[in-house]
């Protein structure tokens, strides 16, 4: 199954999801626009997806026997770009391009732009709709140990849409069906529970006829239990509510919706460049 | 054989919904990737056909249109050819966004078709009578648009579907509508056919309307006014060639559909002619108007869509346009 390091300590991973955090800010300063929060807090659900939890092969992305990873909130896809370099389905160097004229990583994701982009997305709502079909498709080729993951975010609870894809997904008791909420509690006006209040969440969910378990989304050992657990849950399809940070690392961005929509500026990547390099101080304090 | 069979009022009526159930439950036979899903209206659109033969490949996902286009594109990305089916008004009317990022742009064979569309759906009123599907779905890039004559017609459209690569939309009608084509009349999506030749002012028409535009043709004809009949069951990608033809040697041409001109077969043709061959030309169908309840027959005659309207746009640019036909 590819060249993904499958072994990986904890303390490797948390590594990994540092320098996926540089590697955000470095490709949203040099874009000029972007989302920050969304991908910062994500670092770690998308390190333990990729170098653990997913099924996948980065020299084959079509791969037949892969797991699927559909990410619905498409403007967090910088996350996913850094993170797909990382686990080598690219050079990290093309990171750099994203959002310019000609580049594979688009300002939203294309699938037909890139291997191993499963779902074009960008407006809200609609991938856990399609991750249902896609559970449903595996289903009815016999190929139900083939997982499919949705990564979605908190605010486009807000969409109909994901209803709708909810009461499908336990009607039809997709069972080899995970969401991912990244309840990170803002969205791009402002606080969920202002624009448009989504708690209680969890009850929601199981209402809806899910198995939901909720977990410190930044907590990447959470993470991989997490679905590992979910695959054990065979009667009803499994939401992990994943409580991050947005923007997770960064001392400036982090809590603040206001970085939702906005890219650093030079000066501002600097800070934060440093932040993640000295892990918010750790390091250097080490050192003194 | 057409033409004797509408001067007898002959012809047997169906609706093309049916056709398309037909078509849909050969589909199911013939490919075992077909699946096909439905919001609450299995019956309505005569999808239950292919739903009691093949209930392992249905997926009843209620009345939630915008999850069934989307659950559909996850299905294509698994490898099946999904059919999804609605009414017109509500797939493709409420859901385009999701049609347009999640079939369109991210390029998956999902088959949408679209019941009860255009005004003879009647008595349901203006809410059911969709007229702006065609025009929704020209718009978008890789998306086919089809427009079927007849219940035989909408058979094949649907079989060519299945073997399709591209996203489809394929317009259906409420109506028990005259069968005017049969088995071996020929149909390939992206073709339009001459049902009928003539050298004085071409008619284009889709769907229904193709039906009104030969009874038109022996309108005229007992005027000596010899119409071309071409019917465009595809409305993208339009058969360019063949109309640009008929264009050139009538050098007149009138369209007619069951739906909204602007946008509509109407405007695709009137784009066409006026970038490559600049050609006086009437539009018959809906003029940016919302329909209302009636029967189809008094709706028809009340939104301008009949034989005689057509045949009066053939001599409205007859008169205005000889001069330039004899000089
Ligand atoms: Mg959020």
């Amino acid at each position: 199954m590819g060249k993904v390091p499958r072994q990986l300590k904890t303390a490797e991973l948390e590594k990994i999801a540092n320098d996926i955090r540089m590697d955000v800010i470095k490709m949203l300063e040099h874009a000029g626009s972007g989302h920050s929060a969304g991908p910062l807090g994500l670092a770690d659900i998308f390190t333990a997806l990729y170098f653990k939890i997913l099924k996948h092969d980065p020299g084959n992305p079509d791969w037949d026997e892969r797991d699927i990873l559909v990410l619905s909130s498409g403007h967090c896809v910088p996350v996913r770009y850094a993170t797909m370099a990382h686990a080598g389905y690219f050079d990290k160097k093309e990171l750099i391009s994203l959002r310019q004229f000609g580049t594979r990583l688009q300002g939203h994701p294309e699938r037909l732009r890139l291997p191993g982009m499963e779902t074009t997305s960008g407006p809200l709502g609609s991938g856990l709709s399609q991750a249902c079909g896609m559970a449903l498709g595996l289903r009815m080729n016999k190929a139900q140990h083939r997982w499919v993951y949705v990564v979605m975010s908190d605010g486009e609870l807000d969409e109909g849409n994901s209803w709708e894809a909810a009461m499908l997904a336990s009607k039809y008791k997709l069972n080899n069906l995970v969401a991912i909420i990244d309840r990170n509690n803002i969205q791009i006006e402002g606080p969920t529970e202002i624009v448009m209040p989504l708690e209680d969440l969890s009850a929601k969910w199981e209402s809806f006829g899910w198995h939901v378990l909720e977990i410190d989304g930044n907590d990447i050992e959470a993470v991989i239990d997490a679905c590992a657990m979910a695959k054990a849950i065979v009667e009803r399809p499994v939401a992990i509510v994943a409580h991050t940070i947005p923007g997770k690392g960064v001392d400036f961005m982090e809590y603040d919706f206001h970085w939702h929509g906005a890219p650093p500026n030079h000066e501002q990547a600097v800070k934060a460049l440093k932040e993640l390099r000295t892990l918010g101080g750790k390091i250097r304090s080490e050192h003194q | 054989m057409t033409e004797m069979h509408l001067a007898r009022g002959e012809l047997d009526k169906e609706d093309i919904r049916l056709g398309f159930g037909k078509g849909l439950l050969e589909a199911g036979k013939r490919h075992e990737n077909v699946v096909a899903l439905c919001a609450d209206l299995t019956e309505s659109t005569r999808m239950n056909l292919f739903a009691d033969a093949f209930p392992e490949r249905f997926i009843q996902v209620g009345v939630a249109e915008q999850n069934l286009v989307t659950v559909g594109s996850g299905l294509a990305a698994m490898g099946k050819i999904p059919f999804v089916s609605s009414y017109a008004a509500f797939s493709p009317g409420r859901n385009w966004e999701q049609i347009r990022t999640t079939i369109c742009l991210n390029d998956q064979p999902v088959k949408i078709a679209g019941s009860h569309a255009g005004i003879s759906v009647g008595a349901d009123g203006a809410t059911h009578q969709m007229l702006e599907d065609i025009a929704l779905m020209r718009a978008l890039p890789n998306m086919v648009v089809l427009a079927p004559a007849d219940s035989v017609e909408a058979a094949k459209a649907t079989l060519a579907m299945a073997t399709d690569e591209r996203p489809n939309y394929i317009r259906l009608t409420r109506e028990a509508t005259p069968v005017i084509t049969t088995d071996n009349t020929p149909f390939a999506i992206g073709k339009a056919f001459i049902f009928r030749p003539g050298s004085d002012v071409t008619i284009v028409s889709t769907g229904t309307m193709t039906y009104q535009a030969m009874a038109a043709a022996q309108m005229l004809a007992k005027d000596y006014i010899r119409a071309e009949v071409i019917h465009a069951p595809t409305i993208k990608p339009l058969d360019s060639d063949m109309i640009l033809d008929s264009a050139a040697r009538t050098r007149l041409v009138v369209t007619a559909e069951e739906a909204q001109i602007n946008g509509g077969l109407g405007g695709a043709v009137a784009e066409l002619l006026s970038e490559q061959l600049p050609t006086p030309l009437v539009r018959v169908g809906v003029r940016d108007r919302f329909g209302e309840s009636g029967k189809p027959e008094e709706l028809l005659k009340h939104f301008g869509l009949t034989h005689n309207h057509i045949a009066m746009a053939a001599h409205h640019l007859l008169m205005n346009h000889r001069h330039q036909r004899t000089g």
